[in-house]
């Protein structure tokens, strides 16, 4: 059996080059020794260093975890409630339109969102700052959490919890030591699925960020209107880095988990 | 005859453990279960028998606190249930997915009832060892759910629920999930576990044989009723209604009109063939529209004309082969078809009767049941 075909081959080159020729260039040009990104002068770590020592970007990298951690864990707990009411709770009046307003932000476009939140915070006389940027990205981060969590509780058994009660649980407990361990997966997928939007959320920052709150998307807009710079190829290739092995190890995680648990299953039948 | 037997139904100075009284179960507009009366007793083993949408499970739900009561009071012990929630009742439940904790180990499955008591470590440790020993799983204890069978799983949530020593214990199709040859072993298993531990039960299940495997006494629902409560023998031998007759085992039903002769009733069902005869302690008027129910092993099929008051002619239709018996349907002149069953203790070979063959049904004055139709 030939697989590879000479217009398989092809097709594969093309379709990968297209996907990822920009970001290999990115980081080819990282490693130049020249200032000047478009000429190639040898081989070199030292923007790597300057990047280091560059207390802007380490600022705004440190403004842009503590946002992104903040935002992730408020739209998580936001989203898992939300999530439950809406599985759980069956048909109350008015459950379309509450459904339809979870789910609209997350085709609403982002500078509307972004407009409206700035508008928001101007006419209730909030500083805009980090704390600004946590609320509007747990706005808009949430719905992907409701999403993600309420696809896993259609399939939730509910006699779990029912079982839970019938042992004495009140329904406090009964979320806290059945319902909430065995949807962690998918609660903990919803948090890293906030976690990366807020990270390289360029517009919704913009809107509003304060003078004292600059984040690395915004950072990066910003110095680009300057010109390119090999410093932004280095932090974008440390940027794909730590997105490229948070991924494999995700995937590795959950591919162990569900081949102990076939072999686990394997054992028990014999 | 010392031994005294176990029917506190039939015992005036029984005190019932549960008593419905004039329950009524709505959903919307659908009527649930319509305004039932009746007792369980202590150390009953109680199944509610019906086909799926009869109401057996909104019964059980109730008696868990899962549904509310509309109408009328459900009584544990006397005391009225409709303020106590699901967790703060003396009844637990062993639900048809068995619904155990697939993040939980086995040990930590049958302990959670008990922790959540705040009882004393060590009492939880023996009574969990107690748990294991009684349903065979000390092996197993440290194993998730995933990592054991079915039967295994089954007994798991069995040793859950019993954990907490509930007053009543609800079991909601324990054994649905079971393959036939299983589950024969674990009805008599469930019935041992039932009686070391004295606990009174509740079965919902669609499966007659089941029901009257384990059951001190058997409910027959429909339609959000109870038709009849009574042991397995009583359902099976003497049901109280056409409906009853029908649904448990295989049954004749013969309609006709009655008249009263001797100490029973004639029964005539149709021009041309001879009336029918049976005893009965149900008083019918002359004329009286009514349906006799026979069940097929009390028919006996031969080929000349037996001397006895039912007998019937008519020609063999079709023959279920079932391995231990045949059942034979036979076809009247009326075009009615009779079922007979005969145990098959010659071989094959040495069978008298085939398709279309004339043969004779009879059975006794006794063996049939008129009801009122």
């Amino acid at each position: 059996m030939r697989r590879v075909t000479w217009f398989n081959a092809t097709s594969l080159t093309l379709g990968f080059a297209f996907l990822y020729l920009p970001m290999v260039i990115l980081i080819i040009y990282s490693f130049n020794e020249s200032k000047l990104v478009t000429v190639w002068a040898g081989f070199s770590t030292k923007w790597y260093g300057e990047l280091l020592s560059n207390q802007s970007f380490l600022d705004a990298a440190w403004v842009t975890v503590k946002v992104a951690v903040m935002s992730s864990s408020i739209a998580t707990v936001l989203g898992t409630m939300a999530a439950l009411v809406l599985v759980r709770s069956g048909r109350f009046s008015g459950r379309t339109l509450f459904s339809g307003m979870i789910y609209a932000p997350l085709v609403m476009p982002e500078v509307i969102t972004g407009l409206s939140l700035l508008l928001l915070f101007i006419g209730l006389n909030i500083d805009r700052g980090v704390m600004t940027i946590v609320l509007a990205h747990t706005t808009f981060s949430m719905c992907f959490v409701s999403v993600v969590v309420s696809s896993r509780l259609v399939s939730f058994d509910r006699s779990l919890e029912e079982a839970a009660l019938d042992l004495g649980c009140s329904q406090m407990q009964a979320f806290f030591l059945v319902t909430l361990p065995i949807i962690a997966p998918a609660v903990i997928s919803g948090w890293l699925l906030a976690f990366t939007l807020s990270l390289d959320d360029l517009v919704i920052a913009s809107f509003t960020a304060g003078p004292s709150s600059t984040t690395l998307p915004i950072k990066i807009w910003s110095s680009i209107r300057l010109g390119l710079s090999p410093e932004i190829n280095a932090l974008s290739t440390l940027m794909i880095a730590v997105v490229t092995v948070g991924v494999i190890t995700a995937s590795l995680i959950s591919k162990r988990g569900s081949l102990k648990r076939q072999a686990d299953e394997r054992a028990a039948e014999t | 005859m010392s031994q005294t037997v176990f029917e506190p139904w039939n015992d005036p100075q029984a005190k019932p453990l549960i008593q419905f009284k004039n329950v009524t179960k709505r959903f919307g507009d659908f009527t649930a279960i319509d305004n039932q009366t009746f007792d369980i007793y202590e150390r009953e083993f109680f199944a509610l028998l019906g086909p799926s949408g009869c109401g057996k499970t909104t019964m059980m739900r109730m008696l868990a606190g899962f549904e509310k009561v509309t109408e009328g009071k459900i009584l544990l012990a006397g005391q009225d249930m409709a303020p106590i929630p699901p967790n703060k009742r003396a009844v637990n439940m062993m639900f048809q997915s068995y619904a155990l904790f697939p993040h939980l180990s086995v040990w930590e499955n049958i302990a959670f009832g008990l922790k959540r008591d705040k009882k004393p470590k060590d009492e939880i440790t023996d009574r969990v060892a107690q748990m294991l020993k009684l349903t065979r799983l000390e092996k197993f204890a440290q194993r998730k759910p995933h990592q054991i069978s079915g039967g295994q799983r089954q007994r798991v949530a069995l040793a859950r629920s019993l954990a907490k020593a509930p007053k009543l214990l609800l079991l909601d199709e324990p054994l649905g999930a079971l393959d036939a040859k299983l589950r024969q072993d674990t009805q008599f298993e469930l019935v041992d576990i039932q009686e070391k531990t004295g606990t009174t039960f509740v079965i919902v299940t669609h499966d007659q044989e089941e029901a009257m495997t384990v059951a001190t006494r058997v409910a027959v629902m429909d339609d959000g009723k109870i038709m009849q409560a009574d042991t397995p023998a009583n359902i099976y031998e003497r049901p109280n209604s056409v409906y009853v007759a029908d649904f448990i085992g295989d049954v004749t039903i013969i309609e006709g009109r009655a008249t009263k002769t001797g100490d029973g009733y004639d029964i005539a069902f149709a021009e041309g063939q001879p009336t029918l005869h049976a005893e009965s302690s149900k008083t019918f008027q002359n004329g009286q529209s009514c349906h006799l129910a026979i069940r097929p092993e009390k028919v006996a099929i031969t080929a000349d004309k037996p001397d006895t008051r039912n007998a019937l002619k008519g020609t063999i239709l079709d023959i279920a082969y079932l391995g231990n018996l045949s059942t034979y349907h036979v076809r009247l002149e009326t075009g009615q078809i009779v079922k007979a069953q005969t145990a098959n203790t010659r071989r094959l070979s040495r069978r008298n009767f085939t398709w279309e063959d004339t043969v004779w049904l009879s059975w006794t004055d006794t063996a049939a049941v008129l009801l009122e139709g």
